[in-house]
């Protein structure tokens, strides 16, 4: 899995470098004083035009860029394929370690990852975390299921609930782990062309559970909760600094996971597919999407990026902006992103063993 | 509401947001001619922008461009016959003909006024139709859908062309091609020799430019002449503005049918050509016109494809659910103008959803208009010299199958699809059909595995269901009514010397064995996966395996004279002519450039391709050729840096560091 440089690429990037120097872009020097002026940004990303991530990188290309020193154009590439791999891949392969090419990821692109696709050829310790964005997500079941609230959620064992999926290694990998963990019959019905149409199936009453990420709860189920027809059931929730589940501060009155699994089952969560659950839930949420820059970039280089996202995240024009965007999570920076990404690309050889089989027991899904 | 209508109505009309308008329509109409770059393209061009504006002038020119896209993609349609996008894939089929005519500057003024009509249409309906839109989509799930797509496939009929069962055998190799690739139900990952380019499944755009643009780029240069085979271009863009209006009722059904597909998400933008187009075929009496420039085979895809955008715009405003992928766009462009789609739209937010909606047609009648007045100049490119034009083209082809998903792999599936689509010409497999399959495929899978998980078998009895249902079975009519007309009407090709009449047939049964052993190995394919996994490609395939069967049983032992027997070698007299150089010929020039793309990338392939064409085929100077090649490549490498779109890298750039533009 990991990608290691052959010595044969090093020599060519050591003649590159070499050929670098000559033209004048010096390394010593440019370890100096950073200086991107006149400079274009490529930031890949490895999504489609238009999506969630893209929406992402294209509010925080402009702020960053102002803030960088000397303010260079920052422009998203789209590199899409591969459930998000491709990009991923040619990131690894080929950006520079001068700062001027960055990553966004999101929680696709880490899943594979930890599940040991084959299409991943990039190796995430590798890189260098300036950015951490967290995001949350709400579970909710239709109101013709019969049931209130968390606290009724013993009454669904032995019904069967449908949902309406992307993917099982997808980020609906954290629903249908969830619902299986906590006892429920789960009819998962896939090739959903997003949460979107996940959503609309929900709506039409072809499918009964649903989850939406906070954002799009908040805009387009909330609406559906005031006319009674959707009913909350519970948040994913938070982690915390020692990593333990807490609610999540946009859903404050919604039990999470861990409570609502409590509620129904009369025990707290525990044991190995509580733990998966953790890991993935960090990948897919707590760091849903990051930042990145290629490894053996100066430290340098890697402080100023910090410095510019710090910076563009204590602006006006962030804070009057991001809820809508981004939805009222702290944006993880420098350290602190680094550090969530420790914890969200950590698995353990066991527990990724337990995961591959439950998706080849319970899905299908061939590695 | 009828303050909503009122404040919309000041907001659209005011100098500022008309200037922001136009320029969003300057900026799609210029992207828009660039075929497979589309309203995607335009994005990141326009973000920059839109950052920090006026939310409603940001909007404007989202409008903007988004609303013309589908209209400026109809110059290289009809003017070259490479699909401007995947809207307008079957304006080719009439549109080309009619320039190869002369009558280029007719047919664009045809396209563009009923593009005008339908996009103005298309706001007028969404007008009223936005506020009781919510509970008409909702009605619309995976049933319907699914049986919508049965209803694009049974279009099939009229488009098959002279034989029905080579129609349906290519619309099931269109099916099966368009089901490489991850299973829906499953992901399994099918026919993919562990491939994973092939894993995300072959690009819609990458097909559409190789099955229709390269049979007709090889097929012009084999006869070495200019596209248009009239010295003199005849009539000119007020006689397609009349032929709108002889054929108004025709545009009008087209505009509604763009409206309603447009409308429901899930089916994609790629359907609603088609579905106009075969409408136009089934509903009109004298057919023999169609494919080889009948004028109303590009008035019904234009007319449909622009109302198609004012129909899209309803599951984007009120679902967040963008039906293409210049919606998509749009909706991420939304969100970062701080807009969230939502029911709100249609409440507290009915002036800001009005505002879209009269903007876009505003923007369609700046755009058409445009393109209007400039199609008289531009239908002129149809006089140049082909072996001049070619070059460009390829490279523009080239260039625009890349962009599919900026792999290598797409070039070289454009040439494959190429090659498929130049035998299919020759052999008289209907590629329309084709295309159809392969535009279907994935929807109608998807969506009957999932009308089976929600409802059983029980889906059939739905209500909407039945109506689509009956609708189906009305076409199928229509096409059943039709063959049985033509086979009344005495064969009269008789004679057995008729030399359009291939007598050797080897060839052509070279090719249908080549297609049945491709049924057999997706069959044999499916065996290999889970029951969910293989049973929509393996049923597939076993249908079709008896259909190719036929088509080879007939051509082995049938009467010559059966409609099956058709070589283009021999129909157009290349056979016998050997001034017109060998089909392979250009095939090899094709897989040339390719090959040193895979080697040297594209900017030094691209450079040593033109210049070698221009010399060797066109016969230019020296002089000539060094100043077409130098312009051409700096244009491409501007907009390749302007737009920030990557450029196929060889194995030379990944083995050493070369200086831009090389690198």
């Amino acid at each position: 899995m990991k990608s290691k440089t052959s010595p044969y690429s090093k020599l060519i990037k050591g003649a590159a470098l070499g050929v670098a120097c000559g033209v004048g872009l010096s390394v010593s020097a440019m370890a100096q004083a950073v200086d991107f002026s006149g400079e274009r940004v490529e930031f890949i990303m490895p999504f489609k035009e238009g999506g969630g991530s893209d929406t992402w990188a294209r509010f925080f290309a402009p702020l960053i860029s102002e803030q960088l020193p000397g303010q260079p154009a920052i422009v998203v590439k789209n590199i899409p394929g591969g459930g998000s791999t491709k990009g991923a891949n040619i990131f690894q392969q080929r950006a520079g370690n001068d700062g001027l090419t960055v990553l966004g990821t999101s929680g696709s692109t880490q899943f594979p990852y930890l599940l040991g696709d084959p299409r991943v050829n990039y190796e995430y310790k590798d890189w260098k975390a300036v950015l951490a964005s967290p995001t949350g997500g709400v579970f909710y079941v239709s109101a013709d299921l019969g049931i209130k609230s968390a606290a009724d959620l013993g009454k669904l064992k032995g019904v069967e609930v449908k949902y309406a999926s992307q993917g099982a290694t997808s980020l609906d990998l954290i629903p249908l782990l969830a619902m299986d963990i906590m006892g429920l019959d789960v009819n998962a019905i896939f090739g959903m062309k997003g949460r979107g149409a996940g959503r609309l199936a929900f709506e039409r009453g072809e499918v009964n559970v649903d989850y939406q990420t906070s954002s799009a709860y908040l805009t387009k189920v909330l609406p559906l909760v005031e006319e009674g027809k959707a009913i909350p059931i519970m948040s994913w929730g938070v982690l915390d600094e020692d990593g333990n589940l807490q609610r999540d501060p946009t859903f404050p009155d919604l039990p999470h996971f861990a409570e609502a699994y409590e509620m129904m089952n009369g025990k707290k969560p525990s044991g190995v597919e509580f733990k998966v659950w953790k890991t993935f839930f960090a990948a897919g949420f707590a760091a849903q999407k990051g930042l990145f820059l290629p490894k053996e970039t100066p430290d340098e280089v890697v402080d100023a990026w910090t410095e510019a996202v710090k910076k563009a995240v204590a602006t006006e024009s962030f804070k009057a902006r991001s809820e809508d965007v981004l939805g009222s999570y702290p944006q993880a920076v420098g350290k602190q992103a680094q550090k969530a990404f420790a914890v969200a690309l950590d698995i353990t050889d066991g527990d990724k063993e337990w995961i591959r089989n439950w998706l080849t027991e319970k899905y299908g899904t061939q590695f | 509401m009828v303050e909503a209508f009122l404040t919309a109505l000041v907001t659209v009309f005011s100098g500022v947001h008309l200037l922001y308008l136009a320029g969003g329509v300057t900026l799609g109409l210029a992207i828009g001619i660039f075929p497979g770059l589309g309203g995607i393209a335009g994005l990141s061009l326009l973000l920059p922008f839109l950052y920090g504006m006026e939310p409603t002038s940001a909007l404007a020119m989202l409008i903007g461009l988004v609303a013309v896209i589908p209209t400026s993609d109809t110059f290289t349609s009809v003017l070259m016959g490479i699909p401007g996008s995947s809207g307008s894939q079957a304006t080719v089929l009439d549109g080309f003909p009619l320039a190869k005519k002369g009558e280029a500057a007719r047919a664009l003024g045809a396209a563009f006024a009923a593009s005008l009509f339908g996009g103005l249409f298309g706001a007028a309906v969404l007008t009223a139709f936005v506020l009781i839109a919510r509970p008409v989509i909702l009605a619309f799930g995976s049933a319907e859908l699914f049986m919508l797509t049965l209803l694009g496939l049974s279009m099939v009929g009229v488009l098959a062309g002279n034989s029905l069962v080579k129609g349906l055998s290519a619309c099931g190799l269109g099916l099966l091609l368009g089901s490489v690739g991850g299973a829906p139900a499953t992901g399994e990952f099918r026919m993919t020799f562990g491939n994973f380019y092939l894993m995300d499944g072959i690009p819609l755009v990458v097909v559409g430019l190789g099955i229709f643009a390269l049979p007709e780029i090889i097929d012009l240069l084999r006869q070495n002449r200019a596209i248009s085979e009239a010295s003199e271009l005849g009539s000119g863009w007020l006689d397609g503005v009349k032929d709108l209006v002889r054929h108004k009722w025709l545009a009008f059904r087209c505009a509604v049918i763009g409206c309603i597909v447009g409308a429901l998400p899930g089916l994609g933008g790629s359907v609603v050509d088609w579905i106009a187009y075969g409408h136009a075929v089934q509903t009109s009496k004298d057919r023999e016109n169609f494919g080889s420039g009948d004028i109303r085979g590009v008035l019904a895809p234009e007319s449909s494809n622009n109302a198609k955008e004012g129909g899209g715009l309803i599951p984007t405003l009120l679902f967040g659910i963008p039906g293409s992928g210049s919606m998509a766009v749009f909706l991420g462009g939304m969100v970062l103008i701080g807009l969230e789609p939502g029911p709100s739209m249609v409440g507290n937010n009915l002036d800001i959803t009005y505002t879209i909606v009269w903007s876009l047609a505003l923007a369609n009648v700046l755009g058409a208009g445009a393109c209007l007045l400039l199609s008289k100049w531009v239908a002129k490119l149809t006089t140049i010299p082909y072996a001049l034009m070619a070059p460009f083209m390829i490279t523009v082809i080239c260039f625009a199958a890349f962009q599919a998903t900026r792999d290598l792999n797409d070039l070289i599936s454009l040439v494959a699809i190429g090659v498929l689509g130049v035998l299919m010409k020759r052999f008289g497999w209907p590629r329309p059909a084709f295309l159809i399959g392969f535009v279907l495929a994935s929807g109608m899978e998807t969506y009957l595995y999932q009308a089976l998980q929600f409802d059983g078998i029980g889906f059939l009895t739905k209500p909407g269901v039945l109506i689509i249902g009956v609708l189906i079975a009305l076409s199928i009519f229509f096409a059943v009514r039709h063959i049985a007309k033509s086979k009344e009407e005495p064969a009269v090709k008789t004679d057995v010397d008729d030399p359009s009449v291939p007598e050797n047939r080897t060839p052509q049964i070279l090719f249908a064995g080549a297609i049945w052993l491709a049924f057999a190995f997706g069959l044999y394919d499916a065996m290999q996966r889970t029951l969910l996994g293989g049973v929509f490609t393996a049923g597939v395939c076993g249908v079709m395996l008896v259909l190719t069967s036929v088509v080879i049983f007939k051509l082995v032992k049938g009467d010559i004279n059966d409609t099956v027997n058709f070589d283009g070698e021999v129909a157009e007299g290349y056979a016998f002519d050997r001034s017109v150089a060998s089909m392979l010929h250009y095939v090899y020039w094709l897989v040339g450039l390719v090959v040193a793309c895979y080697l040297f990338g594209y900017v030094i392939s691209t450079a040593l391709f033109f210049a070698l064409f221009l010399l060797v085929k066109a016969r230019a100077s020296i002089l000539k050729t060094s100043v077409l090649t130098v312009s051409a490549l700096a244009f491409m490498l501007a907009l390749a840096h302007v737009m920030v779109l990557e450029l196929p890298r060889g194995l030379l750039q990944d083995a050493v560091n070369m200086p831009w533009p090389l690198g």
